[in-house]
This record gives structure tokens, sequence and C-alpha cells, in this order.
């Protein structure tokens, strides 16, 4: 039966790490601008499509 | 008409083709250019026509070769690596992002560019031995992002970001969780072995992870009721620390003396509701800065000339530096930031930023010129008079409404509802405690705390900031930019309208311009086109823009005089241009000036004989009459103007009868006649457009700058109107007066939840499952409620006006 006692100190142990980890990543900065990074998450696709563009046209003009 | 294919403008003076796209001017094509050399075309992919024009901007940032300054600017610096913050006004879409955090590949000496949409700034990691501070902003303006540097930059390493607000929430949050969890077995009041036998040990975790709620994240209540009953003011603060103090010790006493499980699942849920609406309300205006003062529009350094005439360095020193004394050198577009006397050079200084007069002034050398004025034709050497503090413009400035906290004597809807709330419930309390105490004396403890906790006020509490965040989105959807919410309040309250005149009621660009007296002949036109095109006056160049006569010849002789006018003569036709004193002198004739006393007029002589003006006309924003018509309606409208009242006839003619208009009025006259009529009780809003009205849209109830260029220009205001939206003034009224009637449904709904729950409460019969479920969903419906209803009025009320 004291099997609860561990059960409740490890799920409060638990919540509290995510707690930390709450507080640490706003102290870095991370909910100062919670807008443009649901954009430039849309842009790295574009970004390395558009190098793939290029190189075709720079190796043809090695070869 | 062709677009931009960079920035969107229609191509109005000149189209350059290139690539077969059109631009609307060089630096477009050259910033497409550079793009595209440089594999960034999918900037124009991303959006259509995303870019801005780059403005002018040789020697404007040469202060940045000073490495003291350009030390101060910089976040971050070793040998190698620096990091620099800039504010950049011109982000506005997703392609700015895109091609300002692409950075590295116009110049690789960049190696991290950061941008944070919302608050429009640029975080940069740059190379610092391969590339100078200086070169990286003329890259940004190049590509037409120039960045703001202002001398608050200077010292921005004292700023601290506070995030106190999401730590609270992030604790309220967490604590409300777990409370939950913990409280849900004793919802359904099991009678089973293992429950009870564990009662104890849940509910003191409870009281642990309320404490840090109560004593952290509701610190701001208790702080704020108890400066409200300080100054004898009962703020909804005071019935919401109430209720959080008597949910906390009444639950407190039920698990020391096992009467219940107490309340501690409602206690954090409150908490936390409140946080989220004072998180969204603060995430709403964050986005605009509007406490700028004086400081924000000076230049950050100016050129100082040291040494002997004959070897003249220059040095770039900071505007606090300068000494009285010291000589410095003022370039066109610059703005003066002491008070002077000129040296050399010809001044043609526009004080329209400190008198609202919109015609610029020459001035001589010899003559003493003040903080404020922007200099219009060349480069001016002025010896200084006065250091920066105590310039005119900074005495303007320091007038002592620009310290007084005007904002505690308004009372707000929420504060004078909750005074007359606050004592209601106070008053039930008792009478229902009275009632048990003779009745049933032990559940009269019982009653009067379940009376406070049920009629903690938090849907109330609510209401207020989420419509009027919702309104202040919606009205910044439509360009009118408000600092705060109870300015929406304050504008449904208004009676009494105060506008200024230049640059508010007249666009910023585009004279009527009309001629008056004899007519020209082809040639005198010519000739008079010719002059005005060497002409650097911006009386010239806009009597010149309208002539567009092709036919450029080429002049024989030309001479300017600075505060007089022109005289230009080809194949001995001689003209004269400019004030009347200049051009009828020795003329002949009997020829008297027309009728254009006060009036911007410009004067025409050909041959020494005086042949007519043309008479510059104020252009007028566009509804000017229907916007006067529907606001005179239901209140008053002043008109205070700096200029002279030549354009008086002309308003009186446009506007209705009612319409009081005062001329020649200096910025401290606005000032004293706004608080004049506030001393008659009236409630004034001012629109005005800038600094010279600053004092005025300060003391006023709300002040409104009517702004060109929104993201550049926001003096110390209320709000902030795109010049664009003048005619939908009224409709903001309209909706304000919306917004103060969803507050009231709202008051009236919540109070439907209370007098339910205060059913519960006085018959003695409240759970905490009941407190558990009324308290969220009351929030929750006002939330809603207020949400949809706004969203309601927004669009009935711009959509039944948009033409």
């Amino acid at each position: 039966m004291s099997i609860i006692y561990v059960l409740l100190s490890i799920s409060v142990i638990v919540a509290l790490g995510f707690f930390i980890a709450f507080v640490v990543s706003v102290r870095k900065g991370q909910y100062d601008d919670t807008y443009t990074p649901s954009i430039r998450m849309l842009f790295e696709d574009e970004i390395v499509k558009e190098s793939k563009k290029d190189q075709p046209i720079e190796t043809n003009d090695k070869h | 008409m062709e677009q931009c294919a960079h920035c969107g403008d229609s191509c109005v003076d000149e189209t350059v083709y290139h690539k077969e796209m059109s631009f609307c001017c060089n630096g477009c094509k050259t910033v497409y250019e550079l793009l595209h050399e440089n594999d960034l075309s999918y900037y124009y992919e991303l959006e259509r026509t995303p870019g801005v024009s780059p403005r002018e901007f040789e020697h404007k940032f040469d202060f940045l070769d000073n490495p003291s300054i350009s030390e101060k600017l910089l976040d971050f610096n070793d040998e190698q690596t620096s990091v620099v913050s800039f504010v950049i006004p011109a982000i506005h879409c997703s392609s700015c992002i895109w091609v300002l955090e692409n950075l590295n590949k116009l110049q690789p000496a960049v190696q991290v560019s950061q941008v944070n949409f919302p608050e429009k700034t640029i975080r940069i990691t740059f190379r610092s031995d391969r590339i100078s501070l200086k070169d990286l902003v003329l890259l940004l303006s190049k590509i037409g992002y120039e960045p703001y540097i202002s001398l608050e930059d200077s010292n921005k390493k004292d700023r601290v970001i506070d995030r106190s607000l999401i730590y609270k929430l992030g604790v309220a949050g967490f604590a409300f969780g777990n409370v939950m969890f913990l409280s849900f077995p004793e919802y359904f009041e099991v009678n089973e072995f293992w429950l009870d036998r564990f009662k104890p040990l849940f509910r003191w975790l409870m009281f642990a992870f309320s404490v840090p709620v109560v004593l952290y994240s509701a610190q701001d209540y208790f702080i704020s009721a108890f400066k409200g009953l300080r100054s004898k003011i009962l703020n909804i603060d005071v019935p919401i620390a109430l209720g959080i103090l008597v949910l906390f010790v009444r639950s407190t006493m039920e698990i020391v003396f096992n009467w219940g499980t107490g309340f501690f699942d409602s206690l954090t849920g409150l908490v936390f509701f409140l946080l989220v609406g004072k998180f969204f309300q603060q995430k709403t205006y964050n986005y605009l800065s509007f406490e700028r003062d004086y400081r924000s529009y000076f230049p950050i350094a100016v050129t100082r000339l040291s040494g002997t005439s004959e070897e003249i360095s220059e040095e770039q020193i900071e505007v606090y530096e300068i000494k009285k004394g010291d000589r410095i050198l003022v370039r066109n577009n610059e703005l003066i930031p002491v008070d002077g006397i000129l040296i050399k050079g010809n001044a043609l200084i526009d004080y329209s930023f400190v008198t609202g007069e919109s015609e610029p002034v020459a001035r001589k050398s010899g003559d003493k010129i003040y903080a404020g004025g922007k200099q219009q034709a060349g480069v001016l050497e002025v010896e200084v008079l006065k250091p920066v503090e105590q310039s005119y413009l900074t005495q303007l400035w320091s007038n002592e409404v620009f310290d007084k906290d005007y904002r505690s004597i308004f009372q707000s809807l929420t504060d004078s509802i909750s005074k007359r709330f606050t004592i209601a419930v106070l008053g039930i309390a008792f009478l229902s405690t009275l009632f048990w105490l003779v009745y049933d004396p032990y559940k009269a403890f019982n009653v009067f705390t379940a009376v406070l906790i049920v009629a903690c006020p938090c849907a109330i509490a609510l209401a207020a900031p989420f419509t009027l965040g919702n309104l202040l989105r919606i009205f910044g959807r439509m360009k009118f930019y408000v600092k705060e919410a109870s300015v929406i309040e304050k504008i449904a309250a208004v009676d009494t309208v105060v506008f200024d005149k230049t640059g508010t009621l007249t666009s910023g660009n585009g004279h009527h311009i009309i001629y008056e007296g004899v007519a020209l002949t082809q040639e005198e036109t010519e000739i008079l086109n010719s002059t005005l095109r060497a002409s650097n006056h911006p009386l010239s160049r806009s009597l010149y823009e309208m002539l567009k006569v092709n036919n450029i010849r080429t002049l024989d002789a030309f001479e300017e005089q600075v505060g007089k006018g022109i005289e230009a003569s080809i194949d001995n036709q001689l003209i004269r241009v400019g004030s009347y004193s200049f051009v009828s002198e020795g003329d002949t004739s009997e020829q008297l000036p027309l009728t254009t006393a006060n009036k911007t007029a410009v004067h025409i002589s050909s041959n020494h004989l005086y042949k007519g003006c043309y008479v510059f006309q104020n252009h007028y924003r566009e509804g000017l009459s229907e916007v006067f018509g529907s606001i005179s309606e239901d209140k008053e409208v002043v008109i205070l103007s700096g200029d002279n009242d030549g354009e008086r006839e002309h308003l009186e003619h446009l506007l209705p009868k009612k319409t009081k208009m005062y001329f020649g009025k200096k910025p401290e006259d606005k000032l004293a006649f706004i608080k004049k009529l506030q001393s008659q009780g009236k409630k004034v809003m001012m629109v005005g457009d800038g600094l010279n009205d600053a004092g005025a849209l300060k003391q006023s109830n709300v002040g409104i700058a009517i702004a060109e260029n929104v993201n550049v220009f926001s003096p110390a205001c209320d709000a902030i109107l795109d010049a664009g939206q003048f005619e939908k003034l009224t409709d903001f009224f309209q909706l304000s007066k919306r917004g103060m009637q969803i507050i009231k449904w709202s008051f009236v709904l919540s109070l439907i939840y209370n007098i339910v729950g205060l059913g519960f409460a006085v018959s003695g019969h409240l759970a905490p499952v009941v407190a558990a479920i009324l308290m969220p969903l009351s929030s929750i419906s006002i939330v809603i409620f207020t949400t949809v209803a706004t969203r309601f009025y927004g669009n009935r009320i711009f959509k039944i006006n948009k033409p």
C-alpha cells in the first residue's frame, strides 16, 4: 500500500520536472516571440528547394 | 497606372523598366537586382510586392564611425563576433522575415540574423573583424530596411525584459492542473477505505500547491487592492483579492479541522483564469511602442567641427556631448538638435514639427535658430547656444503635463461597477451571516465565506479586458492603433473633439494651386518653369510639379535670394518669382497685390511688370465634411491651428456651422485651451499630427495622432490613426460605444451566474464541486460572449460603411 506514496512522489517529481523545464525555457527567451517561428518554419523547405535548383546550374557550368 | 514590382506603389513620376517589370524608382530597381543576383528572388514569390522603397541615407549613419557610440549599440562584442539588435519599422510581412534572415547570402560576414516579427526587431550576429557596424546598417538601408536608431537605444543595456507575468501564469497553471487531479477523487464523495485513508495526504498536497499561487501568482491583485484601499477607491481588485484570501483561509481551516476538502481547485483555477486574461491583455498591445519622448526624434549623434579655419576636422559626437560654443554641421533633412546661431549656409527650416506652421522659414547667417526644425536646403554650420537639455523643444516637452500621471483620475466602467458590486456583496454576506447566526450558528461562518467566494467577480474582471482587447485588435486591423484598453472607454465618453489643422485636416502632400492675375504667355510659362526647376525651395518644387511644362530652356542668369525669391533671365526676358515685395520692386505700373493677405502665395513678375500669383490652398483630407458632419451631431467640434487664418473662409464653407475655429495658436496656447475646456467639465479628444501638439495631446483625455507613416511617427499620444483612415473616425466612435454596451451586458451575464451561486451559498449548500464548476463556467462563457459580440459589431460597422 505504501506504493501510493511512491507513485505520488514520482508524479509530483515528474510534474516539477516539467515546471522547471518551463521556467528554463522562459528564461532563455523562448516565449518572447511566439509568432515569428511559426512563419520561419514554413521557409526552411523552400530554401532547400532553391539551393537544389541552383546546384544543377553550377555543375552544368563546370562540365 | 503601373504598379511597382518591388514596393507595390503606383508609378507616378517615372517608371523604370527592367526585365519586363516596372519599378517606381531606381531605388526599388536596385534592391530588386541586388536580391536577384544573390539568389534571393524567392522574396518576391512569398508575397506580392513585399518591398519597401529605400530612402536616402547618405551620411545619415556616419555617427557609427565613432567607436564609443557603436560600442553602446552592441549587445555583445568580443574580438571577432558582435551581436546587435535593431528596430526596423519597415518589417511588415513574411517576405521581410525571410530576406532579413537570409542576410548572410548578401553579406557573408553576417553569421546569424533573427527577426522578432511582433516587435519588429532583428538580432544580428556578425564578424566584427570583417564588417563594421556602419556597413551593416548601410546594407540594411540599401535593401529598404533602414534601422531606427534612437538615443534610447544607446543606453539599452539597462533594459531588462519583464517576464514575471508568464512565470506567474506558469505557476498558477501548474498548481491548477495538479490540484484538479488531487481533488478529483473527492468530487464523487465515495466512502472508500483507500480514499479515506489518503484524504489528509491529498489535501495537504493541494495546500502545498496553492501556497505559491496565493503568495506569488496572485500578488498583483493583493498589491493593487491594497493600493486602491489606501487611496480610498474600491477597484475591481478589492473583491478579487478578498475572494482569493477567503478561499485560501477557509480551505486551510477546512483541512486543518477536517471539515472537508476545501476549495483549492477553485482557488488555483480562479487565479489561473484571471492571469490568462491579463496575459491576453498584455499581448494585445505589446506591439506598438508609444511612450517615446522628444529624444527619440533627435539624431543620436552630430558632426562637430573643430580646428582652425584653414584646417577643419569633422568629428562625430553624441548629442549629449554638445557643449555651448561648439560648432556643428547640420545636413539636408536633418533635425536641428539644439538652439544655436547660424554661421554658414542658407537655412530653410521646416518648423512644422514644433510650431505647426507648414511653410519653411528662411534664415541668414547670424540668425538664431531653434531646436526641432528640419533643415531643407543644403549644409549648415551652427554655433551651439544651449545644450540639448536646455533647448526650446526640450523645455516644451518637460512641461508638467508629461510628468503627471493623470490616468489615476479617470474612473473606468469596471471600477465604478465594482464599487457598487463590492458594497452589495459585503451587504449580502453580512445579512446572510446574521440570519444564520440566529437560525443555525454553526453554519454562519460557512455561509459568510461561501458568499464571498462565489461572488468573487472573476467574470466581471475578465469582461472588460477581453472586450476591449478584441476591440483593440479590430481597431488595429483598421489601422487605428490604440495604446491601452482604457482609452477605448475614454473615446466612448468624449463630448468635445479638438482638431489641429496642418497635417491633421490637410494631407501632407498635394496642394491645390490656383493662379490669380494676368494670364502668362506660353513663353513666360516656359521661362517660369525653367526657373522653378533650378530652385530648391519647397514651394518652387510643388509649383514645378504642377506646371509640368516639358520645354525646359537654359537660363542665362539665375539668382536665388534666400527669403525673397528668384530672379532669372533668358534672351533679355527677366522673370522674378517670390514674395510680393521682391517681385514688385521696380514695377512701374500701379498694379496692386491681389487679395492674398495671409495666404501662401508665389508672386510672378515679368520684365518688372507684376503679373499675378499662384495661391497655394491646402489639400484637405477626403471625407472631411462627412466626418465633421457626423461628429458634430452629438459632440462639440473645435479647430485649433498654428497657422494664420487664411483658410478660415474655405473651412467655414466645408464644415458644419457649429464648428469653432481658432487660428495662430502656439503649442502652449493649445495646451492651455484644452485645460480650459477640461476645467469646464468637458471630456476632450485632441486630434493632432505631431510633436507640436504633444502637450495638447497629452493633456487631453484622449490624444490621437494622425500619421502618414504609422511606423515612423508615434508621439506621446493615446492612439495613432493612419492618415488614410481619417474618414473612419466616426466608425471608431461608434464601435467604442458598442464596446461599452457589450461590457455592460457581460456584467449582467456574470451577475446572473453570481446570483445562482449566491443561491447556493446563502442557503449553505455550496459544495466544492459546485464552486469548481460554476467559476470556470462563468469565466469561459464571458470570454466567448465578448469575443463573439465584438466580432459581430466590428464586422457590421465596418462593412456597412465600406464604400
